[in-house]
């Protein structure tokens, strides 16, 4: 892949391939595409700053967005912060928990299968990745679905528990912190196991045998070795899962009660009300936070990623 | 002799576990072990749940006997005969449907355009593009509806149902198209447009006659990934829906995945996981096609995949 690269790169150098075609040419092919995500990626990113700090409107008390700078206004952050209501923090401090627990637990139960992964060969990979592929593309609410039928009083799960005699059959859909870690494990692990297995793929297999070779137990091998230069892998599929599980709301709402509401519910309820004055505007804050400790996660990993690529190149 | 003594020597259990566990160079028993009962755990739920859309009786959990009943037969529930999950469906498929026919020219364009042109609004909108692939969809979500809430607006009618939703899919599917395309015009290098101009096609012949039929395989692909994507996606469709006639499947599954009591529910599901899968499924082959001709010896059709989902 590399290769072919830096052969189109030098085929389009001096005299490339952009000056047979008229000026300006590709740039109107681009311009439908960059006027689309400025109009509806970017403009929306702004308008949810614009009503986060705009007010309410006075006659029809709804949200007013406030366009210009200018009159900013920072009441519905400082509803956030100061969360006079007591709504907020429980549920950001669940968030983090359910999320750290759920990562952890991907991490533990999905490093074997992404190592055991990248060992394989030949035919039986191609098998064992596509049945890892699979689960991308079923619709992540499908999945959930499959749990809510097997979790329910009546449902498989508790029919096995009682046939087998161990334990007692349980409401397992009935606001437990464990069913939704469990919904959101399920649902987010093969989005950690693949990143992480390209990573240990890449991996130079002499290294390991060197070590052996010098006389490290495998164990050793595997800890002073495999497993730090899979950290960038670790990393990589810990930053993929956790941006979308802390704007998760569905399988807290399908798999628990309002007791589990993850922030996103908040977000839910908040940004799609459109009547109560205040609330969109909240919402809207809601939302600016939640992507400020997404986008502090992303910058540590594009920072990270830099790092150890630049010691990979030194 | 000392190899026979060794091998016919009784290994005690424990040590023959930790040979198992430790040696790296042969067969890792038990990952292999645990790594299948991994994939049965990622897998049999969905399976569980498709079976039980074929199931003659009202219980999700219990089985009682195979039919089409909340496919087709059942007079008040199927899919056929509930109205609500008949436009799901429906729903589901016209926005995919429309999305594909918008989002891929747009992406196919635009991935063509920042291979080519260097400048600094390029790399800009280069950057920009990849941002939604990073971005938790409840955010972009939430823009959209404020934006289609208070800026798009036409007076008092405003944008939400079919429109907004598809917009929103357009949105969240471009940066995939780009990614795949770009992968395929790397790949495919200038030699050709240079050869063709040379023997004296003029650009947009060059790159109608050449470059779009080389391209032709990724662009169907993309076609598919889109349609995957749009019928796979909720909240984006959650945010920006209408009324009863804009629900979508993911929706309706949000929407009564708790409450509801039959498996038409689950037949609705098993659907949405038909459309999606055979879409991914013939990307994944047209995909394989390309990666074969080029000789590279990676080319499984899974690596594409998994290659672009990073």
């Amino acid at each position: 892949m590399r290769l072919r690269r830096t052969r189109s790169s030098t085929g389009t150098g001096d005299g490339g391939i952009e000056r047979l075609y008229p000026r300006g040419f590709w740039s109107t092919m681009a311009l439908p595409g960059v006027v689309w995500i400025v109009a509806l990626f970017l403009v929306p990113f702004y308008a949810i700053v614009a009503t986060g700090a705009g007010g309410v409107d006075p006659i029809f008390g709804t949200a007013r967005p406030e366009w210009n700078p200018i009159f900013w206004q920072p009441d519905n952050f400082l509803w956030v912060l100061r969360d006079p209501n007591g709504i907020v923090t429980p549920v950001f401090i669940r968030t983090i928990w359910y999320v750290v627990a759920a990562v952890l637990a991907c991490v533990l139960a999905g490093y074997p299968v992404a190592y055991y992964m990248s060992r394989l060969t030949g035919r039986r990979r191609n098998i064992f990745l596509i049945l890892m592929v699979l689960p991308f593309w079923v619709s992540y609410l499908m999945r959930i679905l499959a749990w809510v039928n097997l979790l329910q009083n009546d449902g498989l799960v508790n029919r096995l528990i009682s046939m087998t005699g161990l334990l007692q059959p349980q409401e397992w859909l009935s606001g437990r912190s464990s069913t939704v870690v469990l919904g959101l494990v399920y649902g987010y692990i093969p989005f950690f196991i693949l990143p992480l297995y390209a990573a240990l793929e890449r991996i130079d297999k002499d290294l390991v045998k060197s070590a052996l070779d010098l006389g490290a137990s495998p164990a050793d091998a595997f800890r002073r070795v495999t497993l730090p230069l899979s950290k960038q892998g670790i990393l990589a599929g810990v930053v993929i899962i956790m941006l979308p599980m802390f704007g998760d709301f569905f399988t807290a709402d399908l798999l628990g009660t309002s007791k589990n509401a993850m922030i996103g519910s908040l977000v839910n309820l908040y940004v799609t009300t459109f009547t109560q004055g205040a609330s969109q505007g909240r919402g809207a804050a809601l939302v600016i936070v939640l992507s400020l400790v997404v986008s502090v996660l992303t910058l540590y990993y594009l920072i990270n990623t830099a790092r150890a690529s630049r010691e990979a190149r030194a | 002799m000392t190899v026979q003594a060794a091998a016919t020597k009784p290994v005690p259990l424990l040590a023959r576990v930790r040979g198992w566990l430790a040696n790296p160079w042969r067969t890792p028993r038990f990952l292999a072990v645990y790594s299948w009962l991994f994939l049965a755990w990622a897998i049999v739920p969905v399976g569980i749940a498709v079976l039980f859309s074929f199931n003659a009786g009202r219980s999700r959990s219990s089985w009682q006997g195979l039919s089409l009943r909340w496919y087709i037969t059942d007079p008040d529930q199927s899919v056929l005969h509930d109205p609500l999950l008949h436009s799901a469906v429906l729903q589901s498929l016209k926005l995919a449907a429309l999305t594909m026919a918008i989002a891929t020219p747009i992406g196919v364009a635009l991935a063509l355009g920042l291979t080519r042109w260097r400048g600094r609004v390029s790399s800009g909108t280069n950057f920009l593009m990849l941002l939604p692939l990073v971005t938790p969809e409840i955010v972009l979500a939430s823009g959209l509806l404020l934006v289609f809430a208070h800026l798009y607006t036409f007076g008092s009618v405003t944008l939400f149902g079919t429109p907004a939703q598809l917009m929103g899919h357009v949105t969240w599917s471009i940066p995939y198209v780009v990614v795949v395309m770009r992968g395929r015009l790397f790949g495919i290098g200038p030699e050709y447009e240079e050869a063709a101009m040379d023997l004296g096609a003029k650009p947009i012949e060059a790159l109608r006659r050449v470059m779009l039929p080389l391209l032709a395989p990724a662009i169907f692909a993309a076609f598919m990934i889109v349609f995957a994507l749009s019928i796979d996606d909720f909240v984006t469709s959650q945010f920006l829906f209408k009324d009863q006639t804009t629900i979508t499947i993911p929706m309706l599954i949000y929407g009564t995945g708790r409450t509801g009591l039959n498996p038409s529910l689950n037949a609705v599901a098993t659907i949405m996981l038909t459309l999606s899968l055979t879409a991914i499924g013939i990307a994944a082959v047209v995909l394989q096609r390309i990666g074969r001709r080029r000789g590279s010896a990676e080319a499984s059709a899974a690596h594409e995949l998994v290659r672009f989902e990073l």
